[in-house]
């Protein structure tokens, strides 16, 4: 666990970056720090491996101040993974991502191997090994950059602005990634973002600062969605956060119809498309009992009958849902 | 020109190599002059101002003038060959001291945050990543100390020490051509051996410049 204890920067000129913080980040968990430019996310993000030190107040990391440990040593257990990655020009994308197992006395041999290993592992050709970071992508570069900072494998990550670099497609591949190697890894996260949605996608606690380094608020995405703390956090997580929340919860407890006579399906049951008088129209797509509200909700505005279709693992259509079910369904889950 | 070589041989390889170490040993010892000097120019930040103006100062001081008052500061005798090389080491600690510290001032400020977020110590840094990505900045400057010593020593000639100027001087006195085709012929040669050779070495140690802006 990452512990902010009533944490304060003052800088030389005057301006506060961070103001009275106290924080706490779960073990094994994503902490988003999220806010407006200037609001201290960063700074505090660069407390924790002590690129900035506090003017008052202690970081600590499983009880321990950062302040009292060896610099180097420190960082080395500590991932980092920036903006535009940062990788280094003059070594070779292997080189780059045997940096800190090198650091730390293995051979080269041994960094090597292993790090061809963490390229599959987020998603690069083991083709790239022998390239030059000026001869990749953005989107490949920000990969690289993850592989480095999880090379010696610490237990500890953090991530300042790690997606913003790229186009939204690019995002979006690195986002699913993220969420898979995570699963896999259970590292404890923290990462800075200004984009709230990018928050609620990727963290399991949300951090929301305001401009003069405050907490504005701590919570789980959800927990923000349904009840922001203030106007502040309400504006900052948007007027559609009603629509997000659908995110959360699965359609497990959606209650569905028999399904019409109009629906034609393959010799396995399978949905084709909505009968009319002269044509057949697709559906526009399924969902399964593990799907989120929001893409049922999605499936039923977009489809040409507004009926959405659910299928089983089998693939076999089991039931619809029409908007005015939807609606109940939404109604009994707010008084619930 | 050819019997002139085949019948002065001795004396052309002599200057030859003459020439050759009062150019590259200048290069080498002010070199490491230069790298501290220069990493000092980005370590303290107001140094770097005053570094490059002390630099340009020294560089512009002529060199037969330079050649001439050496031996009075430094008690050699005046036809010391030390005086010829003293002062092409202070040459080139003015060329490259700068270049150094233009050289490191290039780096990333990205690539330098992320190496010490790696855990990586300063000196450790700076030898395994700000020097190695400074390099191509630093040996372009290389180059040119290179060249301008190696052009440089022939001026010694005026003093009596100048290697394969020297071969001018004797054409001059004997109002005979050869040597002095001769000896301009060689050190021309010689500037562009010296210049081919680091742009080889150049290659081979940063193999990643070439790839700069080519994104796949």
């Amino acid at each position: 666990m990452i512990t902010f204890d009533d944490v304060v920067k003052v800088y030389p000129g005057g301006g506060t970056a961070v103001d009275h913080v106290s924080l706490e980040l779960p073990t094994g968990r994503t902490t988003v720090l999220v806010g407006p430019s200037g609001c201290g996310k960063t700074t505090s993000l660069r407390m924790i491996n002590r690129l900035i030190s506090p003017t008052s107040g202690r970081v600590l990391i499983d009880g321990q101040d950062v302040a009292q440990q060896d610099e180097a040593l420190l960082r080395r257990g500590i991932g980092y993974v920036i903006q535009h990655a940062g990788l280094f020009p003059h070594r070779t994308v292997l080189d780059n991502v045997a940096t800190v197992p090198v650091l730390v006395g293995k051979t080269r041999r041994e960094a090597r191997a292993a790090a061809l290993g963490l390229l599959e592992r987020v998603g690069l050709d083991p083709a790239l090994a022998k390239r030059y970071p000026a001869q990749l992508s953005g989107g490949q570069q920000q990969r690289v950059g993850v592989a480095r900072a999880l090379a010696a494998d610490p237990p500890i990550m953090l991530m300042d602005e790690p997606f913003s670099a790229v186009d939204p497609v690019v995002r979006e591949g690195l986002h699913r990634e993220f969420l898979r190697l995570q699963q896999d890894l259970g590292k404890t996260i923290a990462m800075v973002t200004h984009d709230i949605d990018e928050a609620i996608k990727l963290g399991d606690v949300v951090a929301i600062f305001r401009q003069g380094g405050t907490l504005a608020q701590v919570g789980t995405p959800q927990e923000l969605l349904a009840d922001p703390a203030d106007g502040f956090v309400a504006e900052f997580v948007g007027r559609d956060r009603g629509l997000r929340s659908l995110s959360f919860d699965t359609a497990a407890d959606l209650p569905v119809k028999p399904v019409p006579d109009d629906l034609e399906l393959d010799g396995a049951g399978r949905p084709v498309g909505w009968r009319k008088t002269n044509e057949t129209v697709p559906t526009g797509g399924t969902f399964t009992k593990t799907d989120s509200l929001r893409l049922v909700t999605d499936l039923a505005i977009l489809s040409p009958v507004g009926i959405a279709v659910r299928v089983g693992e089998d693939g076999a259509a089991d039931g619809v849902v029409r908007h005015r079910d939807l609606v109940d369904h939404l109604e009994a889950r707010r008084s619930s | 020109m050819i019997t002139y070589l085949q019948n002065n041989s001795e004396v052309v390889l002599a200057a030859l190599r003459q020439h050759i170490a009062l150019a590259l040993i200048p290069v080498v010892l002010g070199f490491l002059i230069a790298l501290p000097i220069g990493y000092l120019g980005v370590r303290v930040p107001w140094l770097y101002h005053p570094l490059v103006n002390v630099c340009g100062v020294l560089y512009s001081i002529p060199s037969l003038a330079l050649f001439v008052f050496l031996p009075v500061l430094l008690g050699t005798k005046i036809l010391s060959p030390l005086n010829i090389v003293v002062a092409l080491t202070i040459y080139t600690v003015a060329l490259l001291a700068r270049t150094v510290a233009d050289g490191l001032r290039s780096v990333d400020a990205l690539v330098i945050e992320s190496a010490t977020a790696m855990g990586y110590r300063r000196v450790r840094r700076l030898v395994d990543v700000e020097l190695p990505v400074a390099l191509p900045v630093i040996l372009a400057g290389l180059r040119v100390a290179t060249v301008a010593n190696i052009s440089l020593v022939s001026v010694g000639a005026l003093i009596g020490v100048g290697g394969l100027g020297q071969l001018f001087t004797r054409g001059f006195q004997l109002f005979y051509l050869e040597p002095i085709l001769v000896g301009i012929i060689l050190s021309v040669l010689l500037a562009a051996v010296a210049d081919l050779i680091i742009v080889l070495i150049q290659r081979a140690v940063t193999p990643w410049t070439r790839f700069a802006g080519s994104r796949a």
